[in-house]
């Protein structure tokens, strides 16, 4: 036991001393959860748009009002004619038009649905996206007053039944995605990167020739990073709730438990990839191009996975952080049990069992 | 050294890698306290056995002892009484001096206590006690091989096997490595040393050389020059691994 105190003391001197771990391990998931959380809040508070007012009467002066009031948007012209539109589009004046039928009033009265034409830049997708949504609430927001003041409940159908807040929705969906790229990059890549750097060194030599087991040796160098990956869950999960105001509806303990297993499964396909790569480097490209894209870009983090086509579907439900992001959403976001995620959780348990079994595999080859 | 006591005993080792043949039918003694030297061209199978008898790899067969221990059944316990330093460096760069040394006492189990008394000892006969709390990394490299070396004797193992250890060190350095040697010899260290420098391969007891997995050559350093007709170390090792 004493050795192995000793060892893992070693390996903490490693961390703590080299600037850039540190950065990586600290400096990067408070970056990041600030940079996606504040990235889409601001914004929107600056979003450019234009407005066509074929109608000019009451309902469209109020919606412009309530938009404009709204407080993200700017309205930087009013349109005379549809050729404008692109034009504005072109000059980059506007992220988005709103366009208000000549027939609003007319319509609206005579109890058909009023016609109000969002165009948004979509150059930038995801931008367009919130905008419309943004928009959509304050005309539906506005129709429920309306419902609300004028006897004749007739008035009008509202044509889109969401209520949203989006700005808000993005985070909510950002700190799950950040939380596993966090943990995968922390677990899995800076622990076979260090497990390299001994072999690289020379010292993996010393070590197995000492009377440390190998399962000794490993486990004293996966160690100190459970113990960070940890730290950083807490982390991030504190500044979700404390800066975010993300919550944590489901049990917090249950929300360790299941992001335990995936620091479990990180450490584990960073000793799999430790075992192949014998060089820092190897370790770090084998890492980025394995784990790192993989996560951000198939695990539903930032692409959601039902717009993808269909053999990316199909390789997505490969990437662990996959499963576990719709566990800490299920926690998190829906406040359930384990009764609601236990098949995420199966799967996650029997991918880790299935890298640690293969690391050994490939442990006892290269003995030979 | 003490021609009664055999601390290597390797019979018949054979070490196959597919059809390749790494080690051919190996046999050789080592005597408690001899300064063995093993020679052998890149690729002539010297890091192969030298791993087996480090309990690293099992051989394919054969009958190997090493500190009275079977490398089959007893590699735990083989692992306790050898040492082992290699061609690249092997103290950790951003540890100091006294953390190397207290690591390496904690892997093997020393106590606290005695792992203090002998860094105090050690540092004194090297005479680093000024750089005791200074990060290895900031060393020159003779002395960091120095530190190395005593390092890996720390648990006073009966065997130390030394991988090509002054690999890139100027000839002053060699030298006072050597008398290292010399002196973990004197005091009853079996010293198993390969190297490329034929002028340390004089400074050895006994010398083998290995071509193409083979043992060619064993004997003493002038038993060799006689039995080749050679003027150096040199020419014999060039006529053999022709």
């Amino acid at each position: 036991m004493n050795r192995f105190i000793g060892f893992i003391k070693k390996e903490f001197f490693h961390i703590l001393r080299d600037k850039r771990s540190m950065l990586i391990l600290f400096g990067m998931p408070i970056v990041q959860l600030l940079l996606f959380g504040f990235m889409i809040t601001t914004e929107l508070r600056n979003v450019n748009i234009a407005i066509l007012d074929h109608a000019k009467d009451n309902y469209s002066l109020e919606i412009t009002n309530k938009i404009t009031s709204s407080g993200y948007f700017n309205l930087t012209e009013n349109l005379q004619s549809e050729k404008e539109i692109e034009e504005i589009f072109r000059a980059g004046k506007a992220n988005a038009v709103i366009v208000f039928d000549r027939s609003l009033e007319r319509d609206v009265v005579n109890g058909f649905p009023g016609k109000i034409q969002l165009i948004t830049d979509a150059s930038d997708p995801n931008v367009a996206n919130l905008v419309v949504k943004y928009l959509e609430g304050i005309v539906q927001n506005y129709q429920i007053t309306l419902n609300r003041t004028t006897l004749n409940t007739v008035g009008i159908k509202p044509e889109m039944r969401m209520v949203f807040n989006p700005a808000l929705e993005s985070v909510y969906m950002y700190v799950p995605g950040i939380m596993a790229t966090i943990l995968m990059l922390v677990s899995a890549m800076m622990t076979s990167i260090s497990i390299a750097r001994e072999k690289e060194l020379g010292t993996m030599e010393i070590l197995l020739v000492s009377p440390l087991r190998p399962v000794q040796i490993i486990l004293g160098k996966v160690t100190p990073y459970l113990v960070l990956s940890v730290i950083n869950a807490i982390v991030i999960i504190s500044m979700g709730y404390f800066v975010f105001h993300v919550p944590v509806l489901g049990s917090l303990v249950f929300l360790m438990v299941e992001s335990i297993l995936f620091i479990l499964l990180a450490l584990s396909l960073g000793i799999l990839i430790s075992t192949v790569a014998d060089s820092q480097q190897v370790a770090m490209m084998i890492s980025m191009f394995a784990l790192m894209l993989p996560t951000i870009l198939l695990s539903g983090f930032i692409f959601p996975i039902r717009n993808m086509p269909l053999p990316l579907q199909v390789l997505s439900n490969i990437m662990p952080p996959k499963w576990y992001i719709v566990i800490l959403k299920n926690i998190m976001l829906k406040g359930v049990g384990v009764a609601y995620v236990w098949k995420e959780t199966l799967i996650l348990i029997g991918m880790t069992l299935a890298f640690i079994g293969l690391s050994v595999r490939k442990f006892k080859i290269r003995l030979e | 050294m003490d021609q009664e006591t055999k601390v290597i005993k390797v019979r018949n080792m054979y070490k196959k890698f597919g059809d390749f043949i790494a080690n051919d039918d190996l046999s050789f003694d080592v005597f408690k306290g001899e300064i063995f030297g093993f020679l052998g061209a890149n690729g002539a199978g010297k890091t192969t056995a030298i791993r087996i008898l480090c309990g690293l790899s099992y051989p394919t067969s054969g009958e190997i002892e090493v500190a009275g221990f079977n490398v089959y059944k007893q590699r735990e316990l083989l692992k306790r009484k050898i040492g082992y330093m290699s061609q690249k460096f092997s103290l950790y760069e951003d540890l100091t001096v006294y953390e190397n040394i207290r690591f390496y006492g904690g892997i093997y189990g020393l106590p606290l206590k005695e792992i203090k008394r002998k860094a105090t000892d050690l540092l004194q006969r090297l005479n680093l006690e000024a750089v005791r709390d200074t990060r290895i990394g900031e060393l020159p490299l003779g002395w960091k091989q120095k530190l190395a070396f005593s390092v890996a004797l720390i648990h006073e193992p009966e065997i130390i096997f030394l991988d090509e250890p002054t690999g890139g060190v100027d000839p002053i350095t060699r030298r006072q490595f050597w008398d290292l040697i010399y002196e973990a010899a004197k005091s009853g260290v079996t010293i198993f040393v390969t190297t490329h420098y034929m002028d340390e391969a004089e400074y050895c007891d006994r010398i083998s050389i290995m071509v193409d997995g083979k043992i060619e050559a064993l004997d003493t350093p002038d038993h060799l020059k006689e039995q080749f007709n050679a003027e150096t170390m040199n020419d014999v090792f060039l006529r053999l691994a022709r």
